[in-house]
């Protein structure tokens, strides 16, 4: 059964079915559950970016009043590698009481030399992060064809080396859990993307059996690609509340977000671009390396967090020579953020492709439809710029007279999205009611409401019959929610498990079509006994495969740096629309995280103590109600496309589009995220551009480096499936 | 029971204006977190090292006044239309008195500082970072958190809108973000989205729904928001 042509609620506009909750304060997130007794735990952890711990004594902390467990992180010596990093942790009665205890621990350490600064750790002499390994490792490569040759007789080449900052995930919600011990059995209380992945990291961690482990996850408050493992956090959190024994709440505070709960990698490109004088790329070369943190050696690109991106990004070239690296810093780990790699690609790549389009005299929408692959963008290009006005708007780079230059920009994304092995169960009660269970999680993203939106069309009835339970391993399975995958893994499993209710429901009531005005007779015959059934996801109900493109306009005044964004467009196809009303949220808020990328967001370490210098959000910066800009959104059904997720896709284009529209305006290029005043300043020669990490000597030699090295061929680099 | 009579400054309201009905006996009794710590200075380390009692002693030796705690004291506030008196530490926060004490987990912590505004109440009706008021702040106050908005469990027109324009995604912001949009609309019942957004300049929100945020407040003060999504059906875009 295919999803059907006329509808009655997929596709249109569905209040949040959890609204109610949200917006009375009666959603219930990790934080807000108290277990009978539950203790508050809290984290030691190192002030040293770097050191040897010899021992770790919480002796005295035990003793403390109101402390009833205390375990060191590791037993034994063990190494700190960055400043944050897990000693030990505590849980007592009251913050308070925790508080007052945590400095009683004595950890005895020797500090050692540190190095939190990429361009300081590729120095010849910087201190090694990991003893065994220089900082900078040897590099994925990825060569094909005679790319000397074709730069030799390209109609124009252009050669820059650009940087991306670290950015961190900062959801509202921090991290945290809360676990409760019955006996060998555990709950844990978990913001979490999956919880089937949590419950199995719990086991295994633990040295428990899955059975033995629930994970609920009821509300969650964002994640963006941080909250797929339970972390030393959640394991901790579980181990004292087995050693108090007693429940204990370990939710962390925003100072530790910014130190050691993931982030997006930094990068430094340099990257080499060719084409023939009609515009079509011919080379494409890139040397590249960013950091992870302390975890050094190779990384994959994709969804791991690695510092690899996928290079060319969507516009290939038929000749490429690609080295990647990672550096290794003291600094915390990078883990997946949404869409990642991606955003630094694009930033990359499109920067490159505008200022080659500018150096052959051709419009950079014309260059874009010239060597996209994919015919879905080509379109979104073409009917973004008629909505946005392209055509009127374009003007040769930095040509606004006055002081306050006015430019757009555009840009694409590509991402594979795609659903995979979802079950659900379906509970038909005799007074018509369905009650919808399904392990998944809602991350904000409205996957509640898609299963009753999807439920309420399948049986044809009014969505306040179907009640939806997620978030909970007693649940049939789900995976995580990751990979804009959620919508498109959880849609056609509740399709199967409705017509199977159906099809078990018209054997049983002999009734042709219980669905709609029959469903309530059709219930009725059940008797005194719900029916139950299961569905699965199957193929045919949702592929993978997102474009999107968006385009930018900004004001930037040339005297003060500062860049206003006046108007961003997003043209989107996301398959099969299940709910506009989320879908237009879910990509406000990627093209706001991406102003965020664009504009304001960066970790700054301070590399004489090692330290991070902004672990608060007055100081980190984020996106606020006064940056958000006009943000338009053109959505391409395709239903033949089945249902398609877009959470990622709709963030990948937006910092890209917003520095191609800098460059427009003030008619040279900021090469470096986050494009701030000094960066818009020092670009224009007005202030000494010194802080610029392009201009660091240790920059090139690191890169020229990482070119000699023999490197290691990269395994298939992740284009989104867009292009061949 | 005043700390110091040095701390006289209040910078927990939006606007940076002193939170109301605490400017005159009322402020002077109260303290806000930043001011307390400002108030201990540089003796803030050295003290934390001997303990939490003899901070209390020093701060009494160095005021030469009546100090309150470590131990727990009595505090009465009206909470969401009832009055409530809890024994309190004069260290805890409005925020932990809500959640922990009061079994009010509506409001928040996100940033613990005084910036993302997800712990927002209403405190004599103007909206307040609740993790940065000591609850001891409160006595005599009205605190109304977002579990008092909704009066007998109907909605009210903004939260209703919130739900209707989609203003909220994971909704962690949500509750701190209406209580600050429901003191707006109190004072202007019908906001322009200028306003909206000057208004909830102090509440951040990470998934990014302001544009609905906006949308919302603007409809539940009787504007009508722009429409800023288009589906393109498969004919308007002639793929396929």
């Amino acid at each position: 059964m295919p999803w059907p042509d006329q509808t009655r609620y997929l596709g249109k506009a569905t209040p949040r079915i959890d609204g109610p909750a949200k917006v009375t304060g009666r959603a219930k997130f990790t934080a807000d559950v108290a277990p009978p007794g539950v203790l508050y735990g809290a984290i030691i952890r190192s002030p040293w970016p770097a050191a040897h711990v010899r021992s770790v004594s919480l002796a005295q902390v035990l003793a403390a009043p109101g402390i009833k467990a205390a375990l060191p992180a590791q037993e034994g010596a063990f190494d700190v590698q960055f400043y944050g990093q897990e000693l030990a942790a505590v849980a007592g009665v009251s913050r308070q009481a925790v508080l007052d205890a945590l400095p009683l621990a004595v950890i005895d350490a020797e500090p050692r030399d540190f190095v939190v600064n990429e361009l300081d750790a590729i120095k010849p002499d910087a201190p090694r992060v990991a003893p065994d390994r220089p900082n900078l490792g040897e590099g994925q490569t990825k060569d094909t064809g005679d790319v000397d040759a074709a730069f030799a007789s390209a109609a124009a080449v252009v050669e820059a080396t650009l940087s991306t900052q670290i950015e961190i995930h900062h959801p509202m919600e921090p991290h945290g859990h809360t676990v409760a011990w019955d006996g060998d059995e555990m709950t844990a209380w978990s913001s979490s993307q999956g919880v089937f992945g949590m419950r199995g990291a719990f086991a295994s961690q633990l040295g428990l059996s899955q059975n033995n482990v629930r994970v609920i996850c009821e509300y969650m408050g964002g994640g963006f690609g941080s909250k797929f493992s339970p972390g030393f956090e959640g394991v901790i959190c579980a181990r004292l509340a087995r050693a108090a024994g007693a429940p204990v709440k370990l939710m962390l505070t925003r100072f530790e977000q910014a130190l050691a709960m993931g982030n997006r990698p930094s990068s430094f490109q340099k990257i080499k671009l060719a084409a023939d004088a009609g515009g079509k790329l011919t080379a494409f070369q890139l040397e590249s390396f960013g950091t992870t943190g302390a975890s050094t050696g190779i990384s994959s690109a994709g969804g791991s967090g690695g510092a690899s991106f996928p290079a060319p990004y969507i516009y290939p070239a038929p000749t490429t020579r690609v080295k990647q690296g990672t550096v290794a810093v003291n600094a915390g780990p990078s883990c997946p953020f949404r869409a990642p790699g991606h955003p630094v690609a694009s930033f990359g790549m499109e920067s490159m492709l505008d200022d080659l389009a500018v150096k052959l005299g051709l419009d950079p929408l014309e260059i874009r439809l010239k060597n996209d692959p994919f015919e879905i963008r080509r379109r979104e290009y073409e009917l973004g710029a008629v909505r946005f006005g392209w055509k009127q708007k374009y003007h040769a780079p930095g040509a606004t007279p006055g002081p306050v230059k006015v430019g757009i920009g555009c840009a694409g994304a590509a991402w594979m999205s795609g659903g995979k092995g979802t079950q659900a169960e379906l509970q038909v009660n005799p007074d018509g009611t369905v009650e919808v269970r399904v392990g998944t999680q809602d991350l904000g993203t409205g996957s509640r409401t898609v299963v009753q939106v999807v439920a309420a069309e399948m049986l044809g009835l009014d969505p306040n019959f179907i009640s939806v339970r997620i978030g909970d391993t007693r649940f049939p399975p789900s995976g995580a929610s990751g990979g804009s995958t959620t919508t498109a893994s959880v849609a056609p499993a509740i399709h199967d498990a409705c017509a199977n209710a159906i099809a078990e429901l018209k054997q049983l009531t002999k009734i042709d079509d219980p669905r709609g005005p029959n469903w309530r007779e059709a219930c009725r015959q059940l008797g005194s006994t719900p029916l139950q059934v299961r569905g699965k996801w199957h193929e045919g109900l949702s592929t993978g495969g997102a474009g999107g493109v968006q385009f930018a306009e900004v004001a930037v005044d040339t005297e003060t740096g500062f860049v206003q964004i006046r108007k961003i467009l997003v043209v989107q196809d996301c398959g099969t629309v299940v709910n506009k009303l989320t879908c237009e949220s879910q990509i406000n808020g990627g093209v706001i995280m991406g102003i965020g990328y664009a504009l304001y967001e960066q970790r700054v370490m301070d590399a004489r103590t090692g330290v991070v210098l902004n672990p608060n959000l007055e100081t980190y910066k984020l996106p606020g109600a006064a940056d958000t800009p006009d943000i338009e959104i053109l959505l391409l059904d395709m239903p033949e496309r089945g249902v398609i997720g877009v959470g990622e896709p709709c963030t990948i284009p937006t910092a890209s589009a917003i520095a191609n529209a800098v460059a427009n305006a003030i008619g040279v290029r900021v090469p470096s995220l986050p494009i701030t005043p000094d960066k818009v300043l020092a670009a224009l020669g007005q202030i000494p551009a010194g802080a610029q990490a392009s201009l660091s000597p240790h920059l090139e030699s690191g890169l020229a480096a990482l070119a000699a090295s023999p490197g290691v061929p990269a395994g298939e680099f992740t284009d989104g499936g867009c292009h061949a | 029971m005043v700390l110091s009579p040095r701390v006289m400054h209040s910078d927990f309201t939006r606007d940076g204006s002193p939170a109301p009905g605490v400017t005159s006996d009322a402020h002077q009794r109260g303290i806000s977190r930043r001011a307390f710590i400002r108030g201990l200075g540089t003796s803030v380390v050295g003290a934390a090292a001997i303990g939490a009692g003899n901070v209390a002693q020093g701060l009494a030796e160095a005021n030469a006044e009546p100090v309150q705690g470590p131990g727990a004291v009595p505090v009465t506030f009206t909470l969401n239309g009832e009055s409530r008196t809890f024994r309190l530490e004069p260290r805890l926060t409005l925020l932990e008195v809500l959640r922990n004490h009061a079994g009010l987990t509506g409001a928040k912590e996100s940033c613990d500082r005084a910036t993302c505004g997800a712990c927002t109440v209403l405190w004599n009706g103007e909206p307040v970072y609740a993790c940065s008021m000591l609850a001891i702040e409160a006595e005599g106050a009205e605190i109304v958190t977002i579990e008092g908005l909704a009066q007998e469990s109907r909605l009210t027109a903004l939260q209703q809108s919130l739900i209707d324009h989609d203003g909220l995604q994971c909704g962690y912001c949500s509750p701190g973000m209406l209580m600050t949009l429901a003191a707006l609309l109190r004072k202007n019942p019908h906001p322009t989205e200028a306003e909206v957004r000057q208004a909830c300049a102090g509440n951040l929100c990470r998934c990014g729904s302001y544009p609905r945020i906006f949308a919302a407040a603007v409809a539940a003060g009787g504007g009508s928001p722009a429409q800023k999504l288009t589906v393109l059906s498969p004919s308007a875009h002639a793929l396929a």
